[in-house]
């Protein structure tokens, strides 16, 4: 082909690529169409630059191309908005009422949390663990809102997640847990788990089952973990500004912080938040999935060095301090499982296996190897001491948590070994994630009664 | 006579997979193929195909691999999965629904 039509082509190359939703191989994949276009057309007879507009024309509009590319590829869209362009999305221009939206309800879950000091139950006077197992429901029920009215869900269909939010309200509030029991702490830690995917259903548009949003979902739980971290580290430093200038002056401000400013905006952090992912996600790359890259290796790496040690020494897992040995257990799966996911939720599923996914297997396989030493040595206590509520949580909680994450490394292998796609991988983890709600939504309402209340 | 844009996107995947069914292929050779198949008259936007691959893909579908073309070009080859052989079934299945229905109705037209 002569000069100006390799020169043609090269400008089109580029102004594809400026298009953020086709990525570099697609575009080689549409510029091999177009050559073979291009190659048609001139054995037909046309000449060089004849044949290049026509094969241009063909291959069509290039906005709506990349439209449907990034409809194809939704983990493009994350990054980058090309659909807000579209007109039809009317978030578009929703912007200043959803920072609005956004504040009012972060100001709600404010005053919820001080709404039972209202009735006399108060933090500092018996009250802790009520609102400890409370502590989703000031929250969630806004969050709910926030994303039914951000995807324009109606009332009426709405309203049907208030039935699973009313349950949490009546199983945190109707037991007569014992004093300092431990299925009053179980309440406690498990009820958000089994709430949050009430929350993922409303993000999804109550279309969890159907549409392709649960990975969005767990993006979006990634980077509100770390904007909530940041916004507790300048909450932390406006508090020691608080604390320090009314000191200058001679005055405490402790109540205030502890009774305010902590409990307010621990609530409203979260709503806040939450928006600023939504908002701010095509401005900021996700940093969930960098942590990822940093991180796997390391834990790799610390993995195998402990299990080469248990090998040599012999020494194995100490199960005296059973409870706390399973519940770093379940700890350790946990942190490896976001590993994975978050690993999944950046990765462009058509890519070949590289370097990153096989580490990633060798990951999973020695924390499985770990949990496995471990596991036998804990059944066999339990086999002798019997059953405490923590423990059957955090066993069942390890056995969820192990089938995942073996199937997860059959999956992996099969796609190294280039026998399976990274999309079945993908599929999987997607289809698992009730199951964690599942089993937190049993621990809070059997469990309780099934001990005693204990 | 041109074929709709609606009828187009709809009769897509059952084509792509049917084309694929035919043995491996890549995205210029299957564009070539539907318009033999239909005589030229089901034309589509060529670049419109890709995404369509790529969902594809992404569902299990089809699979899809980089591969060394006779002109010395990297050409990326595109071929069936079990999974999309089941799929080309379930919408096999649904086109001769439509299909049939429409024809008992054209002959009742025909017919009045």
């Amino acid at each position: 082909m002569d000069r100006s039509i390799e020169q043609q082509i090269a400008q089109w190359r580029a102004y594809v690529r400026r298009r953020q939703a086709i990525h570099g191989p697609d575009v080689e994949e549409l510029e091999g169409h177009l050559r073979d276009q291009l190659q048609a057309l001139s054995d037909v007879g046309l000449a060089g630059d004849e044949a290049f507009l026509v094969a241009v024309k063909r291959m069509g509009n290039l906005d709506a191309l990349s439209r449907e590319f990034a409809r194809a590829h939704s983990e493009r869209l994350w990054k980058q908005l090309v659909m807000a362009s579209d007109g039809s999305d009317p978030s578009a221009n929703r912007a200043p009422t959803e920072k609005l939206v956004a504040v009012c309800l972060a100001f709600a879950a404010a005053i919820a949390v001080k709404l039972p000091a209202l009735f006399g139950i108060r933090w500092n006077d018996g009250g802790a663990m009520f609102y400890f197992r409370n502590a989703s429901l000031f929250v969630f029920p806004l969050l709910t809102v926030y994303f039914l009215w951000k995807r324009g869900v109606g009332a009426a269909r709405g309203l049907r997640l208030a039935l699973p939010l009313a349950a949490g309200v009546l199983f945190a509030n109707v037991f007569p847990f014992h004093k300092g029991g431990d299925t009053e702490v179980l309440t406690a830690l498990h009820l958000p788990i089994a709430l949050w995917l009430v929350v993922g259903i409303a993000y999804t548009g109550m279309r969890w089952f159907t549409g392709g949003g649960r990975m969005d979902f767990v993006r979006f739980s990634g980077e509100l973990v770390i904007y909530y971290a940041l916004l507790a580290l300048g909450g932390g430093v406006l508090i020691l500004f608080t604390l320090m200038l009314f000191e200058s002056i001679g005055m405490h401000a402790q109540w205030l912080v502890r009774d305010w400013i902590v409990p307010c905006g621990a609530a409203g952090a979260v709503l806040i938040g939450s928006w600023l992912v939504e908002a701010k996600q095509s401005v900021i790359e996700n940093m969930a999935p960098v942590l990822t890259r940093v991180f796997t290796p390391m834990f790799t790496v610390l993995l195998l060095v402990f299990l080469a040690t248990m090998l040599v020494t012999g020494s194995l897992i100490d199960a005296n301090v059973k409870r706390e040995v399973l519940i770093l257990l379940d700890l350790l799966l946990v942190l490896v499982l976001g590993l994975v996911l978050y690993a999944a939720s950046a990765r462009d599923p058509q890519a070949p296996p590289d370097l990153f996914d096989r580490l990633q297997l060798l990951l999973v396989v020695s924390a499985l190897a770990v949990d496995a030493v471990a596991l036998a040595t804990i059944a066999r206590r339990i086999s002798l001491f019997g059953f405490t509520p923590n423990r059957v949580a955090a066993l069942g909680e390890n056995l969820i948590l192990l089938v995942n994450l073996a199937w997860s490394a059959w999956l992996n292998a099969r796609f190294v070994g280039g026998r399976g796609s990274f999309a079945r991988l993908e599929r999987w983890q997607m289809a698992y994630l009730p199951v964690y709600s599942g089993w937190a939504a049993i621990v809070v309402i059997v469990f309780p009664p099934l001990f005693g209340y204990r | 006579m041109d074929v709709g844009k609606d009828l187009v996107a709809a009769s897509a995947t059952p084509l792509v997979l049917a084309i694929l069914a035919e043995g491996e292929s890549y995205g210029y050779a299957i564009i070539k193929r539907v318009g033999e198949l239909s005589g030229g008259e089901l034309r589509w936007t060529d670049g419109m195909l890709y995404p369509v691959l790529h969902r594809l893909e992404r569902q299990g579908h089809i699979a899809a691999k980089w591969s060394e073309s006779e002109s010395g070009r990297r050409r990326r080859y595109y071929r069936i999965t079990r999974e999309g052989r089941a799929q080309l079934e379930e919408q096999r299945r649904q086109w001769q629904v439509v299909d049939g229905a429409m024809r008992g109705l054209w002959m009742t037209a025909a017919l009045a």
